[in-house]
């Protein structure tokens, strides 16, 4: 360590400097490396912060408790907004003018009704009794209770009248208004109203999406990678291939969704927005990351494996098959999760096949109307409501899990099924 | 092993593709489908969803694609290939009925959805303004006229342009080109402050370069092009109280305890100026829906019906929740009517 100050004979000062001088780059050259870390980790740190900070409050949703009466008349005459209503004056005896009762109206979400709809379709014997129901509360009572509006602010500009606030007070105060873990978010699709909005329908067409992908891209990938690597003649054409796979692979991601507007959707005639076009589109773009990763993974098994299959016997195909493959499944394995990763993050292609849109209903088929999770962000991140923007970062915060997940797989199939030699 | 699971893969993908080819032309619609305007989209979107809700039919589903966009598609043909109907922050031009018409796209409803304001505002700290629409084009222009000759925009601060402006550096945060509301901006308040400068006229007297003249925006940093997110503007404009952005009521709506409005010709924004036609940064928001399609796509009539209704574009609608600006009450009515009776748009 101390190489300047114990030299020997037979070391002379130009040597000792030089030393010194080199000890001293690799310290530079270290600091540099830590610095560069620390900052990456420094950015990751606060992007991860903010979204999580803004975000962590769209897995919270306040719901509001009514004693509802299902009169069979009003249920009869799916009047359930009636049912609801007079739950809810019942708790505010004092509010009988039009105003006030409007006001109160206003702190339920415009979702309600249907919830109890649905309770009523589950158990037709609930009409007639009286229950004790838990509604969401609309989305201005919600940012409310998280604190995002604030009660210092002038009336005329806030969202919440004086009246309002004083209702909420007095409902919460009775513990009618509870904040528990957002389910909606989870079980339904998109929704102009921020608190009846989830993200279900976009994780069930992006599902859809990926399989189509993957069904269509790593069959076709893996079986291009395997010619072209142990079986294709070294020529010019497949130079020409080869250098044209390569260049595919940089090809902006909008492209491949020009060509789907122009093939699939123009000469196909395939509905618009489905998950099967999208799906196709994003296996074009992946094809070719599958393709060169799969062949790197060929290429890195040694050859003498090949030449012990021939030498006992094996045809080039089983000595493919049987061996070769197996044994560059865990690099063929990471492209592949990889590419689907970079398929789920994708919403380029997506735009022109009309995958960016409002769709309500969560898709049921590969030829339903269905968006995709980055899709349902970026149209949430342009919504005006304040709710949304909680919403956003709370959708993002579900794509990244998807992410980290799909990435997390890859490093552990890689290390369980990895072979050194 | 692997020769099997590889051998399964191909006929799956085989399969895939011929199903693929399958779903080709065999396809009708159930579900009503609309294209368009960006501007327009909130709206429908809410109308799509009340629809929806209302059991019989299924939502609606709405693409943003941008009103140039949404024409193109919804003027392509008849059939379940095609849109039902279309969003448009603007009104259908001359030319997008004629490419209609050849398509076999002849009868056209248009519904007038109501109004959308462009405000001028800044954060809550800022300085308070009053901007003549002369002021706003002097301000943003890329040349303006100085004794006589046109030459590059001089003006630093907004008190350069008029005296009675504050003192800030001119900074205008607003839309790209692609955007809807940047069209706006650019008719009512560009080209209409442009024709209240009498110098301008009389140093280009060519209509084609006074109009190229008029539209121009200044690139020196004075105007800032911010995306088309709203949202991005308004966080700009809480970051730097010092500058003015412009965007859509409905953004301005849901952020009143952070920006004030700015008055435009000595009008402030509001719902009751809009609809009186005072404030001059506002404009009609159109869908235009295909006769052909009624009878065919199940619910054309009633999602029509839904629109036009009282508890959507009405004073106190469900649309109106969402930032939009109803037009009044016999103008309502009237739309309501013509969208009943299907009348066709005659240009």
């Amino acid at each position: 360590m101390s190489a300047g100050n114990s030299r020997s004979l037979y070391q002379s000062d130009e040597f000792a400097t030089r030393l010194q001088r080199r000890y001293a780059a690799e310290r530079r050259f270290r600091m540099i490396g830590i610095a560069a870390i620390g900052m990456a980790t420094l950015m990751l740190v606060v992007l991860l912060g903010s979204i999580i900070s803004k975000g962590y409050t769209a897995f919270l949703q306040t719901e509001m408790r009514v004693e509802v009466t299902f009169d069979p008349t009003d249920v009869q005459e799916r009047n359930y907004a009636a049912i609801l209503r007079r739950g809810l004056y019942a708790q505010f005896p004092d509010a009988t003018d039009r105003a006030s009762r409007r006001a109160l109206n206003d702190l339920l979400s415009s979702g309600a009704p249907f919830a109890l709809e649905d309770m009523v379709r589950q158990d037709p014997s609930l009409v007639g009794t009286t229950r004790t129901v838990w509604v969401l509360a609309d989305d201005t009572v919600d940012q409310f209770m998280k604190g995002a509006i604030s009660r210092d602010t002038p009336e005329s500009q806030r969202p919440l009248t004086d009246a309002k606030i004083a209702a909420i007070d007095a409902l919460s105060a009775s513990g009618a208004l509870s904040t528990g873990f957002n389910t909606t978010l989870f079980t339904s699709g998109d929704s102009r109203e921020p608190e009846q909005a989830g993200i279900w329908g976009a994780i069930a067409g992006s599902a859809m999406t990926l399989i189509v992908t993957m069904l269509l891209s790593v069959p076709i990938g893996v079986a291009a990678a395997i010619y072209l690597e142990e079986f294709a003649p070294k020529n010019r054409w497949t130079m020409l291939i080869e250098v044209n796979i390569n260049n595919l692979a940089a090809v902006p991601s909008i492209i491949y969704g020009l060509l789907g507007l122009a093939v699939l959707l123009g000469f196909f005639g395939m509905p618009r927005s489905a998950p099967l076009v999208g799906g196709v589109v994003l296996a074009l773009m992946t094809l070719p990351v599958i393709i060169i990763t799969s062949r790197v993974a060929l290429k890195s098994v040694p050859p003498s494996i090949r030449e012990a299959a021939l030498g006992i016997g094996a045809s080039p195909l089983q000595s493919v098959t049987h061996h070769v493959l197996p044994l560059a499944m865990p690099g063929i394995l990471t492209g592949t999760i990889i590419g689907m990763a970079r398929a789920l993050g994708e919403t380029a292609p997506l735009l022109m096949i009309g995958m960016v849109a409002f769709i309500v209903d969560v898709p049921q088929g590969f030829t339903d109307s269905a968006t995709v999770l980055p899709v349902q962000i970026f149209m949430w991140a342009d919504s005006p409501e304040r709710a949304f923007s909680e919403r956003t970062s709370g959708a993002i915060m579900v794509l990244l899990g998807f992410l980290i997940l799909m990435n997390g797989l890859a490093v552990f199939l890689r290390k369980k099924f990895e072979r050194r030699w | 092993m692997f020769s099997k699971t590889l051998v399964l893969g191909a006929a799956a993908a085989v399969a895939l593709s011929a199903g693929l080819a399958g779903t080709a032309n065999a396809q009708s619609r159930d579900q009503i489908r609309v294209v368009g305007s960006s501007t327009v989209f909130p709206f429908t979107t809410a109308v799509a969803e009340a629809f929806g809700r209302g059991g019989k039919f299924k939502t609606p589903v709405v693409e943003s694609t941008g009103t140039g966009g949404g024409m193109k598609l919804f003027c392509a043909g008849v059939g379940p290939a095609h849109p039902d109907l279309t969003n448009a922050s603007r009104r259908i031009k001359k030319s997008e009925v004629e490419q209609c018409a050849a398509n076999g796209v002849t009868q056209i409803t248009e519904l007038k959805v109501g109004f959308d304001g462009v405000v001028i505002a800044n954060a809550k700290g800022g300085p308070a303004a009053d901007f003549k629409l002369e002021h706003l084009w002097k301000a943003l222009a890329k040349e303006v006229p100085v004794n006589g000759k046109m030459v590059a925009n001089p003006y630093k601060k907004w008190s350069d342009v008029d005296p009675s402006l504050p003192n800030e550096e001119i900074e205008l945060i607003g839309p790209p080109p692609t955007s809807g509301t940047r069209d706006s901006l650019n008719e009512l308040v560009m080209e209409a402050g442009c024709h209240k400068v009498a110098e301008v006229k009389q140093i280009i007297t060519d209509a084609k370069a006074l109009s190229t003249a008029c539209m121009s925006v200044r690139e020196d940093g004075a105007y800032v092009e911010a995306g088309e997110n709203d949202n991005l503007i308004v966080q700009k404009l809480t970051a730097n109280p010092a500058a003015f952005g412009a965007f859509g009521y409905s953004f301005y709506d849901q952020n009143r305890d952070k920006l004030k409005t700015a008055k435009v010709n000595g009008v402030e924004v509001s719902p009751e100026t809009v609809q009186a036609g005072k404030y001059p940064i506002s404009r009609m928001l159109y869908v235009y829906a295909k006769n052909a399609h009624v009878g065919t796509i199940p619910g054309m009539r009633e999602f029509l019906a839904e629109y036009t209704s009282e508890r959507a574009m009405g004073d106190e609608g469900y649309l109106a929740d969402k930032g939009l600006i109803p037009e009044p009450k016999a103008e309502r009515d009237n739309v309501r009517s013509s969208v009943t009776n299907l009348t066709p748009l005659k240009m």
